[in-house]
């Protein structure tokens, strides 16, 4: 029994070594810097998360296609909503510099902005890509007998605070979503955090909740049984795979929404280590199996690195602080 | 015994004690409309302990239960030596794991313990402190992947993974 | 029947040699993770998930296999650190301690370590069959389970486990505290706020990882405790072993029978509801087959029920979180999350359409479990002479061993040295406190149910504007609360009956 366990591993390790060879070859000149050891891969938030299952998806397409000399070693930081994730990679120091990516969400800038004591920075971190741009949608339970957003308003008024709305965590992307439906149409819902998305979709699903604004991921299953409808969708555009569900701009409220799945690179991580990283994931955004992914689970957005991804997140972040002083939480 | 049922009980009050302030940082009260704040849970938890602590002083002042009647030591002086053998030995070995790392540390307290303490044979000394990095090495890095902190010894290991990942 | 075809498919699949190769060394290598302590399923399952992108390419549905085999393996090797070391390697094996260790300090490790196996077994084949027959409909009961009844339900493992303590109450009370204050460090998820952030540590962030506390008291406090009583050189067990021996174990198990069903059953549908996973199953598990033996105070002084009926029932419950898994998307155990972002990384989607859509698969995974569970059983035993060799080693060659054990365990979960120091904290001083009888057991029984309690009351209270009525009026925990209450004044009641009795006595005796 053993002899077949240690010929599994061995058969994966030898194609790992035959991998790192032909990875090894240069692909071009410039290719010269590369990882000296495992890198930690840092995902902000906690096991069986979006956040987790995306880093573990690209964990997996990085060894898949052997597209790193050296393994990515995926690490959960959710602590104090992201906090600790992000005073770890401030905190790194020589060779961990180079060595150190993570993997964010929106967290990345609501968790600076509520807890001014960390003293971070988000500009100060390395730009490495921004892998997509996860969607939110208005989700209800096909038995409360809501068809669009004109039911669930009434229904929702009816209820006043009564009305429950089930989300992931207090001044997250959850409630700054339901607090735009509160203020836009004169509701009284009442937003109650629940320990991640799986967990706020079974609420809706077995009707302890009345509503939620989950991603497609996290609501797809209940969705293709019939057991929950999806209203609108705080997009742009309408999602391919929901296309009954009109956006918030078709029915005049401009609101748009997105959660970001970027990675990032420790604050000062040297540029040849940074060039390698964007490599890295430019390749993993690339690849198949990604826009796969992308495309069942209805994800946005384009791969954005550099200065542009740096851009990105300083517009973001103020939008952020405007919507978190508007409940608020700040 | 006695003596220690009552320094404990004490230096536990004032551990309660903090950890109520601490906890009063978060609304310890009910919040109307929602239930307790987030601070309640841990205040009041606390307040039990705090509770706990008084009761336990009171039966000791009333001369109730084994311990606070033991007229046994608390620690005779061989259990203090064996004590502060292990735990002292265990604190310099996770102490030294930040400045050399696992690889060093591990094999340094082996030595210490099985040779010195344990009064084993060298040959099984030096056998042990070699083979456990080495099986640690490759379980925990090469198969499960999981990086050991290495401290100052890291480049140590660069041409390491090169070979082995 | 159509079951029983799509079963007989599924075994077709499973007993090809590749898929059996995967399956025994799945099995191998989650039994040497999970008898590691500090690492449980959860650690093997998420650190072995890239390899098996390799895995599916080569043979379709071998990765979920090799994973679920992993988690079987680690559910067993649990019990090996629970009853050798006294270390439970994760939460699911704390109420294996109970009793598994007083039995290997007799030298009955290995009667200990058959009762494990063979109670597991019994347990995932129960639930396996469980399965089969009723995935669907229990999918509705796990749909059900809302925030007052995962209170409820917390309550009621709080009740079962109230007699757990020592003698004395006060010191039995504060355990509980403490364990509680500990469960609330890092983040109010309701406010969403840090919380008794100690000295502004970023460690305490993450919150006190069971793994800590519970390597912590029983890794180096139990061992700085055994030194101490020991006085030097001595052998921690004079365990034998031999074919016989291990036969007659397996025969004795037949006195068992009855907790290892009762435990099978109740932590199967503890298992099957989200957010509970084994834990809480395998703990009432214990309670429960304490209060119906006929001698309840041999418990904790190594009786065998008290291993076999935790054993059964966490093994049950693995199979149990699978349920909500696949039929809901939604994990019952941190371990299933893992599994479920697996899927979703081999283009499976977990929901109410896959045992539609995927038929193969499932039934494939289904038949894989029996196989799995049989092949632990088998190689777990294989195991045994080894690991009683492993007790026979002089205790200071041993003791040094535990201690980098449980240095490197409290390190490898969350990769931070911050967990080390705080788990050396709690080793010292749950032995300083263990001389004065304090018991340690509930602190680490409430670290473990305290964040899921909290969370599901507070929910409640918010969702019905704090009134704690809603704990009553729902039809499911309603009942479940009032059987905890009962339960909660059981001692109280027999307290006073007993003294009631005597005082009489003492009457007529005047």
């Amino acid at each position: 029994m053993k002899i077949i366990t240690r010929s599994a591993v061995s058969g994966v390790a030898s194609a790992l070594v035959l991998g790192t060879a032909l990875s090894l070859t240069p692909k071009d000149a410039s290719a010269a810097w590369e990882p000296k050891k495992p890198v930690d891969f840092v995902i902000m938030a906690g096991k069986g998360g979006g956040a987790d299952k995306m880093a573990r998806l690209m964990q997996s397409v990085i060894e898949k296609h052997n597209l790193s000399s050296k393994p990515f070693v995926p690490i959960n930081k959710p602590g104090g909503s992201g906090a600790e994730a992000l005073i770890h990679l401030k905190g790194t120091s020589g060779a961990n510099k180079d060595h150190t990516v993570m993997v964010t969400l929106n967290s990345f800038y609501t968790t600076p902005m509520r807890q001014p004591g960390l003293g971070v920075d988000i500009s100060t971190f390395a730009p490495i890509g921004r892998m997509a741009e996860d969607t939110f949608l208005l989700w209800v339970h096909k038995d409360s007998g809501i068809n669009s957003v004109t039911d669930f308003v009434s229904a929702a008024k009816a209820k006043g605070n009564n009305w429950i709305m089930a989300g992931t965590g207090k001044g997250q992307e959850d409630q700054l979503l339901t607090d735009f439906l509160n203020r836009a149409y004169g509701l009284n819902m009442k937003y109650v955090p629940f320990k991640g998305g799986g967990r706020v979709a079974k609420e809706l699903a077995g009707k302890h909740a009345d509503s939620t604004v989950n991603n497609p991921s996290e609501q797809l299953g209940f969705y293709e049984a019939g057991t929950t409808r999806p209203l609108a969708a705080f997009t742009p555009n309408r999602l391919e795979l929901f296309g009954d569900a009109p956006t918030f701009k078709e029915l005049g409220e401009d609101f748009v929404y997105f959660m970001q799945r970027s990675v990032v690179g420790a604050p000062g991580m040297s540029g040849e280590a940074e060039a390698y990283y964007r490599r890295v994931f430019a390749q993993v955004y690339a690849s198949d199996e990604w826009q796969d992914y992308m495309k069942k689970k209805s994800l946005y957005g384009g791969f954005l690195t550099g200065q542009r991804l740096k851009d990105y997140w300083l517009r973001e972040r103020d939008i952020h602080q405007k919507m978190l002083k508007e409940i608020g939480e700040i | 015994m006695r003596r220690a049922e009552l320094v404990m009980a004490l230096i536990l009050a004032l551990c309660s004690i903090s950890l109520m302030v601490k906890s009063a940082e978060l609304p310890i009260g009910w919040i109307p409309g929602e239930g307790p704040g987030g601070g309640a849970f841990p205040f009041w938890l606390s307040t039990g302990m705090l509770i706990c602590c008084v009761w336990i002083i009171i039966n000791w002042v009333r001369k109730l239960g084994p311990v606070a009647t033991s007229t046994a030591a608390y620690m005779d002086k061989e259990a203090l030596i064996l004590f502060v053998l292990a735990a002292g030995s265990l604190t310099v070995m996770i102490g030294l794991i930040h400045v050399v790392g696992v690889y060093v540390s591990v094999p340094l307290f082996l030595v210490f313990y099985v040779r010195f303490v344990g009064r084993h044979s060298w040959p099984l000394t030096g056998g042990l402190a070699v083979v456990t990095p080495i099986v640690a090495f490759f379980f925990f890095e090469i198969a499960l992947r999981i990086t050991l902190p290495k401290g100052k010894t890291e480049p140590l290991f660069y041409p390491l993974y090169d070979i082995f990942l | 029947m159509e079951i029983i075809n799509l079963l007989a498919d599924g075994f077709l699949i499973v007993f090809q040699p590749l898929y059996l190769a995967i399956i025994i060394g799945g099995v191998t290598l989650g039994l040497f993770i999970g008898a590691m302590p500090g690492l449980g399923s959860v650690n093997g399952v998420a650190i072995l998930l890239p390899m098996t992108f390799l895995m599916e390419e080569q043979a379709p549905g071998s990765a979920i296999i090799f994973l679920a085999a992993i988690y079987y393996g680690a559910m067993y090797g649990g019990a090996i650190s629970s009853i050798m070391l006294g270390i439970p390697g994760a939460s699911t094996a704390v109420a294996t301690t109970f009793d598994g260790r007083p039995l290997a300090l007799k030298g009955l490790a290995d009667q200990a370590l058959v009762a494990a196996a063979t109670a597991s077994f019994i347990g995932g084949t129960i639930s396996v069959l469980l399965f089969t027959g009723f995935a669907p409909p229990l999918a509705k009961v796990a749909l059900s389970f809302g925030a007052p009844e995962e209170f409820a339900l917390m309550m009621l493992a709080f009740a079962t486990f109230i007699g757990l303590g020592g003698d004395d109450i006060s010191k039995t009370f504060f355990s509980i505290f403490i364990g509680l204050v500990l469960s609330a460090v890092g983040l109010d998820i309701i406010s969403g706020q840090p919380r008794l952030i100690f000295f502004d540590i970023p460690g305490f962030f993450h919150g006190v990882n069971f793994l800590v506390l519970a390597i912590g008291i029983y890794g180096i406090g139990e061992m700085l405790w055994t030194i101490e009583s020991s006085r030097g050189d001595v052998q921690l067990s004079k365990a034998t072993v031999s074919v016989r021996r291990i036969i007659d174990n397996i025969v004795r198990m037949k006195e068992t029978t009855k907790a290892m069903v009762m435990g099978s059953f109740l932590g199967y549908f503890v298992g099957i509801l989200p957010a509970a996973g084994a834990t809480p199953g395998s703990l009432m598990a214990y309670g429960v087959a304490k209060t119906m033996s006929k001698d309840p105070d041999s418990f904790g002084k190594g009786n065998l029920i008290g291993v076999a009926a935790p054993e059964a029932a966490n093994n049950a419950a693995s199979t149990g979180s699978m349920l909500p898994m696949l039929t809901l998307g939604i994990p019952g155990s941190p371990t299933t999350a893992i599994l479920l972002g697996g899927m979703v990384i081999w283009g499976l989607e977990p929901g109410p359409r896959l045992f539609i859509e995927e038929k193969e698969f499932v039934w494939g995974l289904i038949a894989s479990l029996y196989a799995a569970n049989l092949f632990a059983l088998l190689v777990n035993i294989a195991f045994i002479p080894a690991l009683i060799w492993v007790l026979r080693t002089p205790f200071t060659i041993l003791a040094p061993s535990i201690f980098v054990l449980c240095v490197i365990g409290g390190y490898a979960p969350t990769q931070d040295m911050h967990d080390v120091w705080l788990m050396l904290l709690f080793g010292v001083v749950a032995y300083l406190l263990r001389k004065l009888d304090y018991p340690m057991a509930p602190a680490v029984l409430a670290i473990v149910l305290g964040p899921l309690a909290e969370a599901s009351l507070r929910q409640s209270l918010i969702i019905n504007h704090g009134s704690p009525m809603i704990f009553f009026e729902r039809p499911i925990s309603g009942p479940l609360i009032g059987i905890a209450i009962l339960l909660f004044f059981m001692p109280l009641f027999k307290a006073l009956k007993s003294r009631l009795t005597s005082s009489r006595a003492a009457q007529e005796r005047s």
